[in-house]
């Protein structure tokens, strides 16, 4: 009753949170290892980031400044929703600005703006075992995770070549930890795989359908599955963003006609918006945009 | 029991309790760093570190042993007020508490399984002091190499060496604690 007097301060009442702090400080000790967690009901429904919910909860501190964000955007419905639920039941600040916080909850992307050490990147995982479409029985993929026998996805990504001439795979693209365990990153980008690895931030994952939680600490080995002869290759629409000009960023495909008409922009909203506010435009960009619109 | 078990939990448990865990997992996710907690106020000769990290991770589901360090009447009635802890014997301990010397040998305590590894125990090991000097630590959540004045280095390469089972460790002296997860390779420095 610390916050608003309605809610216990983070919602979760505090057996639920030791449990899940329990099953995250083993996901930190086991890098990369899906540790099985007792994932409750939340308020809204699954697949709308109840896993990354619980896991930002059992971690929110009331000093924390949170960020959300939805396919690199802060705008998005549910990533203001998550955001309104954290500021109604935990009391915390929230910001859109990537420096600025403590706590950055997302979906399907890492910002642009490389993170920093006393960050924690909580992801939202639909389906955290990347063997699952190899393999539907969590009893085997269990095994095959001790014996370290991930032959089935190295067959997958063959499979790709031998179809396609190239690694199909583009987003959830599988990752080995330390040497050791096969990961699902999220369905991430590909483009965002490298940023994964030897990050100063704590990154967390909570998949809550599938009741899974697991970890890579900060500055973790963290390397894309590939081939010598066909080698991981990160990939983004080739163009610059249309609003402020990145080259460097990921993009999404805008349709704004029914003639063809297309744009690209940047998905990280943040990352757009204080290009911008520097200066920076695009070729569509608006000509006289104020300073901070 | 006395009123004595009744004293030195935290004031607000949800506010200091997340505080605290951020501490703990913060020493976990950067193993050698001494961070400071605060809040708990356990009977002799728990320190508050160990405390803290009794009220913020134990409950009516994690079984406790103490070592014969530890092992008093007053320990296990705050433990039992506090926390709703049972006390176990070393094979079924998720916890398990103590000065080195009564925590060893660690291989009586639950390890983990090849398909679930995270079943395994946190050892809470009270040190008169902790400084970041001593044994070389690499690995996960360390850049380069960190340093922390372990009680021995043999235990804990032998740990590292059967990842991904294992222990995962606390070093708790007064209201520091650092932490020592099995993931960390572990050389005499």
């Amino acid at each position: 009753m610390t916050q608003s007097g309605q809610y216990n301060f983070a919602y979760l009442d505090e057996d639920t949170k030791r449990m899940i702090r329990r099953a995250l400080l083993k996901a930190v000790a086991v890098p990369g290892y899906q540790v099985p967690f007792a994932s409750r009901e939340m308020p809204m429904p699954y697949g709308w980031g109840t896993g990354g919910v619980q896991v930002t909860a059992a971690c929110l501190c009331p000093e924390d400044v949170l960020k959300v964000i939805d396919q690199g955007a802060d705008d998005t419905t549910n990533a203001v929703s998550i955001r309104r639920f954290f500021q109604r039941t935990a009391g915390v600040a929230v910001t859109e600005r990537t420096g600025e916080a403590t706590v950055i909850q997302t979906r399907h992307r890492i910002p642009e703006t490389p993170l920093s050490e006393g960050q924690i990147l909580v992801y939202q995982v639909p389906i955290p075992e990347p063997l699952r479409f190899l393999e539907p029985r969590e009893t085997e993929t269990r095994r095959m995770h001790a014996l370290e026998d991930y032959g089935l996805m190295h067959v997958r990504l063959y499979e790709d070549i031998a179809r396609h001439g190239a690694i199909a795979t583009s987003y959830a693209y599988p990752v080995k930890v330390e040497g050791r365990y096969v990961m699902d990153p999220s369905p991430i980008p590909k483009f965002d795989n490298p940023k994964l690895s030897d990050c100063p931030a704590l990154q967390l994952f909570g998949a809550g359908r599938e009741q899974r939680i697991y970890a890579l600490p900060p500055h973790t080995a963290v390397v894309s599955l590939d081939f010598e002869d066909h080698p991981f290759e990160p990939s983004k629409a080739d163009h610059l963003c249309a609003l402020c000009g990145a080259e460097d960023s990921y993009l999404d495909e805008v349709i704004t006609d029914d003639a063809g008409g297309r744009m690209f922009v940047c998905s990280d909203t943040d990352y757009c918006a204080e290009r911008r506010a520097a200066g920076h435009r695009g070729d569509m960009a608006a000509p006289f945009e104020e300073a901070g619109a | 029991m006395d009123s004595a078990a009744l004293q030195g939990g935290f004031a607000d448990p949800p506010v200091e309790s997340a505080r605290a865990f951020r501490a703990v997992l913060d020493a976990m996710a950067r193993p050698g760093t001494i961070r400071r907690v605060t809040g708990a106020a356990p009977p002799a000769p728990l320190s508050v570190a160990a405390g803290v990290l009794l009220l913020v991770l134990t409950d009516r589901t994690t079984p406790v042993w103490l070592a014969p360090s530890h092992d008093h009447a007053d320990v296990r009635d705050w433990i039992a007020f506090q926390t709703g802890a049972p006390i176990a014997a070393p094979g079924g301990a998720a916890f398990a508490l103590g000065d080195w010397a009564g925590l060893r040998p660690p291989g009586r305590f639950p390890t983990g399984t090849p398909d679930y590894p995270d079943r395994s125990v946190t050892l809470i090991v009270e040190q008169t002091v902790l400084r970041a000097e001593g044994a070389r630590l690499t690995g996960p959540g360390i850049a380069g190499a960190a340093a922390l004045n372990l009680p021995e280095t043999a235990a804990f390469a032998e740990n590292r060496a059967r990842f991904p089972l294992g222990f995962d460790c606390y070093f708790t002296a007064g209201e520091r604690l650092a932490a020592l997860p099995r993931s960390t390779r572990v050389e005499a420095g």
